[in-house]
């Protein structure tokens, strides 16, 4: 019943503390994440149109410069240097200019290095101005071997040729990339003061690479531009990603990144798994930890309580039963006092009479030499004599006062009437885990009887059985046909068992062998009550093994009154 | 001097007559009476020194018995004889008007130091 208590209990208490923990775990866990992910993400986004925006102005300054020239006057070197100029003016970053014929030959340079008569022919970048119209090249060391990136446009020319005009531009594009918005360079233009407000959120490192995998920008975990990103292949992305991996080194790493149009460019920004996670860990931590201690903790609270509890319980009813047959005791205790101070006052009289006649008596013959008149003695002592008798009939009362309540005559299935007496006990039965067998053959006849005392006898004897057993003991009762038109119900149990000089004297009256408690009555009485029945109760018993007392009644039951009070004989004669 | 004249009075008539006799032989001028009211006769009819009364008798209870034959007989005292004791009843009995309470069986010797203390009593007042 305790395993029982214990598990339903803890299921209504910690099924809602488990589903709830559950709950507010993963909705923790998609904050934090989004939490997490979300600058990340805006980061690569907003990064992603700022690189973009940069290129295109860039690309749109070179346009206006072919549209506004043409070839004649941006072959004219002087011509070019000028344009430079003013390109540089307006737009950050621009190092050099170049002009490149349909045949791939570079016809016109203006800037830091010796250009002229290089031809590009062969050169990826070159096929790709003729076919797409525009190029934005990876990055290289260029001038001052510094990151460089090349940027190219197409332009048309007289007579069906074409020509492609080439600038480089220093990498500062990429100088919001540096974490640390002090050791930026500073402003330059709208689209730096966009980029410079970008911040790299923390512990994240920063960088851009291109279709191969290889560095464009400086990376804090993986090197130098052009060094390889040890990152695998990462799936396309037109929009910004989040995505976690395993780098090249074997360390788990989360990415946001997001490629950029019309150029070869990655943008990565990456974050050590660890790191990404410290917070979240930590926070996991506690909300596992905190729903597992506090489910311990209720468990043990549980369990403690339930067996309390039950303890408790099974404490009272033990109580309760105990009471009962203190009830019992005490009150044919009472009864019996009620009977004795009764008795007692009423023997006084009787006991008067015979202390007055007695010393009549006494001073009658002390008074004189001569013998009182022989009717005077006669009549003296017979009245002792009659008041003795009648203190005698007065104790007598006193033991047999259970003889003088009229016995009714029913008939009485004993079966029923032997488990009747059982519900009395079965709580304590089951508590001590007494174990009650009753076996009755099917051909066992009912009896003429009285319902009330017969369970007062039985409810004695099996008290006293309980009383002598151990907790797990076993009792074991017994009615059968006996011989002579009698019925037998044998009460045995496995307990402690009467001395065998005890035995003799068992259903002597105020005989106890419970120091201190009990009257000693209660056999007595049973004794009485079964005799006056008309049957016999007998006892066996060995000390250690157990005791077994048998009560044998008549089939026919005595002389007695029937239910409706009259009176009748023993039937059969 | 005179004999202390003494009514016994119980429902016992066994009690009483041998009393009465004993009493007799000790030189009291003893009678006896088996209830209340032949009591109450008896005094009217006559006079008495000591009344020697059971508290537990039928009909008129010692107690309510003791309270009139002190109120109508002023001169006469009451005796109560009882089974048993208890200190709600000394003081019932006092408060009665009763000079003695005596616990039964009572020794004879004892019963005549008490009846005669009680007669004494009165012709002293």
């Amino acid at each position: 019943m305790l395993i029982a208590v214990v598990i339903s209990v803890s299921a209504v208490a910690l099924l809602p503390l488990g589903i709830m923990s559950w709950i507010s775990y993963r909705q923790y866990r998609e904050a934090f994440r989004s939490e997490l992910t979300r600058p990340m993400l805006r980061f690569a986004e907003a990064g992603k149109h700022s690189l973009e925006a940069y290129l295109t102005e860039r690309l749109s300054g070179l346009s206006l410069v072919v549209r506004r020239n043409d070839y004649e006057q941006l072959t004219d070197p002087a011509y070019l240097d000028s344009v430079l100029v003013d390109l540089k003016g307006t737009f950050s970053g621009i190092m050099d200019l170049g002009v490149i014929d349909d045949d791939g030959t570079q016809v016109a340079y203006a800037g830091p290095f010796e250009l002229e008569g290089r031809n590009y022919r062969e050169q990826e970048w070159f096929r790709e101005v003729a076919t797409s119209g525009s190029y934005v090249s990876d990055v290289f060391m260029g001038y001052r071997n510094l990151p460089h990136i090349a940027v190219a446009i197409h332009a048309d020319r007289d007579a069906g040729r074409w020509y492609a005009l080439r600038a480089t531009i220093g990498t500062d594009l990429f100088h919001w990339l540096v974490p640390d918005p002090a050791a930026r360079p500073p402003e330059r233009g709208s689209v730096c003061s966009r980029c410079h407000s970008l911040a790299v959120p923390a512990f994240s490192d920063a960088f851009i690479i291109n279709e191969a995998g290889a560095l464009q920008t400086p990376s804090r975990l993986y090197g130098a531009p052009l060094d390889t990103a040890m990152l695998p292949q990462l799936p396309r992305a037109d929009e910004p990603r989040f995505h976690s991996l395993v780098d090249g080194r074997g360390e788990p790493v989360v990415t946001a990144y997001v490629e950029v149009d019309r150029s070869p460019f990655t943008l990565v920004l990456l974050s050590p798994h660890d790191e990404f996670h410290a917070g979240w860990a930590s926070l996991r931590r506690d909300l596992v930890l905190l729903p597992l201690i506090s489910g311990i903790i209720i468990l043990a609270l549980i369990i403690g309580g339930a067996v309390y509890s039950v303890r408790a319980a099974r404490k009272w009813d033990r109580r309760r039963a105990a009471l009962f047959h203190e009830m019992e005791y005490t009150n044919k205790l009472a009864a019996i006092g009620r009977l004795g101070a009764g008795v007692a006052h009423e023997i006084n009289n009787p006991l008067s009479i015979i202390t007055q006649k007695a010393g009549l008596l006494h001073d009658l013959l002390s008074r004189s030499e001569e013998l009182p008149p022989r009717e005077k003695l006669m009549g003296l002592v017979d009245s002792v004599q009659k008041s003795a008798e009648r203190c005698g009939e007065i104790t007598h009362r006193l033991l047999g006062f259970a003889k003088h309540m009229d016995i009714q005559r029913e008939t009485i299935n004993l079966d029923v009437l032997i488990h009747e007496v059982l519900s009395f006990l079965e709580k304590e039965a089951s508590y001590r885990e007494i174990e009650i067998e009753v076996q009755q053959p099917d051909d066992t006849p009912s009896i003429i009887s009285d319902r009330g005392q017969l369970q007062q006898v039985f409810l004695n004897i099996i008290n006293n059985a309980f009383a002598a057993v151990d907790d797990g003991g076993r009792i074991e009762i017994s009615i059968r046909r006996a011989e002579g038109d009698m019925v037998a119900v044998t009460i045995t149990d496995d307990g402690v068992g009467i001395p065998s000089e005890h035995l003799p004297r068992i259903f002597d009256p105020f005989f106890t062998t419970k120091s201190g408690s009990g009257t000693g009555l209660g056999l007595s009485i049973t004794y009485g009550i079964v005799q006056k029945l008309g049957g016999d109760i007998t006892v066996e018993s060995e000390e250690g093994v157990g005791t077994s007392f048998t009560v044998t009644l008549p089939i026919e039951g005595v002389e007695g009154r029937n239910g409706n009070g009259t009176r009748t004989r023993a039937g059969g004669r | 001097m005179e004999p202390v004249r003494v009514l016994v009075v119980d429902d016992e008539a066994e009690l009483v007559s041998a009393l009465t006799e004993r009493l007799e032989l000790r030189g009291f001028s003893a009678r006896g009476a088996t209830s209340g009211e032949a009591a109450l006769e008896a005094l009217r009819a006559g006079a008495w020194d000591v009344v020697l009364l059971d508290v537990r008798m039928p009909g008129i209870g010692g107690f309510e018995l003791t309270r009139r034959i002190r109120q109508e007989h002023p001169d006469t005292a009451v005796v109560l004889l009882t089974g048993r004791t208890s200190a709600d009843d000394e003081e019932t009995s006092r408060s009665a008007g009763a000079f003695a309470y005596l616990i039964k069986p009572i020794p004879i010797g004892r019963l005549e130091e008490a009846l005669n203390a009680a007669a004494g009593r009165e012709s002293d007042a």
